[in-house]
């Protein structure tokens, strides 16, 4: 044994080595959570029925149903045929292969990234995958999550470990306080602005600093959430005592003895003091304003107070054309200011913002007020225990009050699997994590929010910040 | 995967050069949820044409196919080869490969063995003056035989390992099956647990 300082990262993956790769193959590593859910486990579990493979390790198997799934009339049979043949196809293979599966109208059932969590299963230390580019969520834990393919997914259905290319380590220092009214998701917008949607190929992002460890479970998992959209497969938060505090007593969280033994072996995770990371990044928290998309990829992305940039802003050629692309399909003119852009639709949810939180910090925002005339606000909650905690706050009231949708849980909007989408041309403030072209539906136009200013946004119908609010009322 | 040493089945002539994936398998039937059930989409427009090899009854239950040059070019769906492995078949042999194909092949247990353009010559000739005639595969010796006609097809040594052993993917993680089974007795027992189901 060296006593060479290592990073979060690499003592997550150096303690879950089942065989270590030589002459260039992979390592292998052991996963210990597997997350499910309908759209990209089909065939895995059809590769697993033609080999005659059983699950290895059922009791590290969990499905939910989520990204085909209504939002309305959940006790009617779903209309999408497609979506209907998926979501049915995960029963049956739940069913056959023995998998824990919370199905729509289960008190379980949600975004397989809120579920994981909310049970107490993503813990720090631990190796969660899932079909799902948004399993770096968890890695707000000090988890080690990546998103796989359905050929991984069949892989560790059978054997509970993955053949894994080692990767590089970058740290994302954030250092500073966040003013009022800017938070986590501002944050990471600012990073992927800053560094691009490739910026974090082949890392593994670790968020460190004074700003990053204010933050809580909720802000940091909407932070590991985005790491995708930076280009990393994992992002990741070392443990501290929120973490803890946020796990204890959760139904899966471990007890006694268990959650002694576990808190000693967590808190040797953080860091080593002199540890070398192969990249960093400085971001001052004590500056940043509200963040928010102008164009067609998570990194095209200004401060609320600017305005939309011009091609001419960008020197590298390609960035050059694809905001010229950008603007094209947003329907935008270069120095428009952001907070002149009026919105259709305000969207609510997601992986990235849909937990209890969340709706808490939007539901103060909008108490009292009158959303904007002809702007549609549409609020999904992450599971449906989100939903019911909700409704236990009374947050439900809040929102109906206002004139927003209360919907029931799942993707929904953030890419429109299902009935929830945008029509053409169609421009939305959404908390979600990608603003593709088409993905909100064909033709639609993405604007990606905190929930701050998702909810400034529906009262005002264009792009604000909360502040603008009190602005606005002064001027009144 | 199945172990394949020495296999016997009926052989098609397929006198095609050529043949891309969006011919093995048109796009229509990609949105399927399913990794098998893919033999009616196999050659799924050229069996509309009742002339088509597979048409006729003496190739209908063909295994092994004898197919011109560039067999599997196009898309990497391997879709392609899930539809001739559902059809039956077990092997292909031609003169040349796309890579992709050929990978995905090695992938799913379907032998894609090269043989030169003149012993492909030779197959169709022998499988036409005997429609319904049988070819032995002998993947150990490399070797495609109709009655007195033996021609040598070339695999890699790699694949064909992977092959002769029954090895997919998993299946070589599986040979490391000691290695999980020691790891996994040595995990802690705080480590999550989604059975017993708890809320």
């Amino acid at each position: 044994m060296t006593n060479k300082p290592l990073t979060l990262a690499e003592k997550v993956w150096n303690d879950h080595l089942v065989a270590k790769g030589e002459n260039g193959s992979p390592d292998l590593l052991y996963i210990d959570l597997h997350l499910v859910h309908e759209v990209t486990s089909p065939q895995a579990f059809d590769g697993l029925r033609l080999a005659g493979r059983p699950v290895r390790r059922l009791d590290q198997t969990i499905a939910t149903e989520d990204h085909n799934t209504p939002t309305w009339d959940i006790d009617k049979p779903i209309a999408d045929v497609t979506s209907r043949t998926q979501i049915n196809a995960l029963r049956e293979n739940a069913k056959e292969f023995g998998v824990r599966i919370h199905s729509l109208g289960d008190a379980e059932q949600g975004i397989v990234h809120v579920v994981g969590p909310q049970l107490g299963l993503t813990m720090p230390g631990i190796t969660v995958v899932c079909g799902d580019s948004h399993t770096s969520t968890h890695g707000a834990f000090g988890a080690l999550a990546m998103g796989i393919g359905t050929s991984e997914v069949e892989h560790v259905l059978a054997t509970s470990t993955l053949p894994l290319q080692p990767f590089k380590t970058m740290a994302i220092n954030v250092e500073g306080t966040l003013r009022p009214g800017v938070t986590a998701k501002d944050i990471i917008l600012a990073v992927i602005a800053k560094i691009g949607t490739g910026g974090g190929q082949g890392y593994v992002l670790e968020y460190r600093g004074s700003a990053i460890r204010a933050l809580s479970m909720e802000a940091r998992m909407t932070i590991c959430n985005m790491s995708i959209e930076a280009g990393a497969r994992a992002g990741m938060v070392a443990p501290d005592q929120i973490t803890y505090d946020y796990l204890e007593g959760r139904p899966h969280a471990p007890q006694g003895a268990d959650w002694d033994e576990a808190i000693a072996y967590w808190n040797t995770l953080p860091t080593d003091e002199g540890a070398k990371f192969d990249a960093e990044v400085f971001l001052d928290a004590n500056t940043l304003d509200p963040f928010v998309t102008w164009g067609t990829n998570p990194g095209q992305g200004v401060s609320l107070n600017d305005s939309v940039p011009s091609p001419d802003d960008f020197v590298d050629p390609n960035d050059k054309a694809a905001a010229v692309r950008a603007l094209e399909y947003m329907d935008l003119t270069p120095g428009t200011k952001m907070k002149d852009i009026a919105v259709n639709t305000v969207f609510l949810g997601s992986c990235t913002n849909s937990r209890i939180e969340d709706l808490r910090a939007a539901a103060a925002i909008i108490e009292g007020k009158t959303k904007a005339e002809g702007v549609r606000f549409m609020v999904v909650p992450g599971s449906a225990k989100v939903r019911l905690q909700a409704e236990a706050e009374g947050l439900d009231k809040i929102f109906k009050d206002f004139g927003a949708e209360w919907r029931f849980a799942g993707c929904s909007m953030c890419l429109g699997m299902n009935p929830d989408q945008l029509a053409p041309g169609e421009r939305s403030a959404s908390t979600s994590n990608r603003n593709f072209e088409g993905r909100q539906g064909k033709g639609a136009r993405t604007h990606l929010v905190s929930p701050l200013v998702a909810a400034a946004t529906a009262i005002r119908g264009t792009l604000s910040a909360p502040a603008d609010l009190i602005d606005s009322a002064e001027a009144n | 995967m199945e172990k394949f040493e020495v296999f016997t089945g009926v052989g098609a002539p397929l006198r095609r050069s050529n043949v891309d994936t969006d011919q093995i398998i048109p796009a229509v039937y990609l949105k399927r949820i399913t990794k098998t059930g893919f033999e009616d989409a196999l050659f799924a427009a050229w069996r509309n044409d009742p002339e088509f090899v597979l048409n006729q009854d003496a190739y209908k239950h063909a295994q092994v196919l004898v197919a011109g040059p560039d067999f599997g070019t196009g898309s990497s769906r391997e879709h392609a080869v899930w539809a001739l492995r559902d059809y039956g078949f077990k092997c292909v042999l031609s003169s040349k490969f796309a890579d992709i194909f050929r990978g995905n092949s090695g992938k799913q247990g379907l032998i894609a063995g090269e043989i030169t353009d003149a012993d492909t010559e030779k197959l169709w000739a022998a499988l036409e003056a005997n429609p319904g005639a049988s070819i032995t595969i002998n993947l150990v010796e490399q070797t495609a035989t109709i009655g007195d006609l033996v021609v040598h097809f070339e695999i890699d040594e790699y694949t064909k390992w992977r092959l002769l052993e029954g090895l997919d993917d998993i299946g070589l993680t599986l040979r490391d099956e000691q290695a999980i089974t020691d790891f996994e007795a040595k995990r802690p027992n705080w480590m999550p647990k989604t059975l017993p189901a708890k809320h």
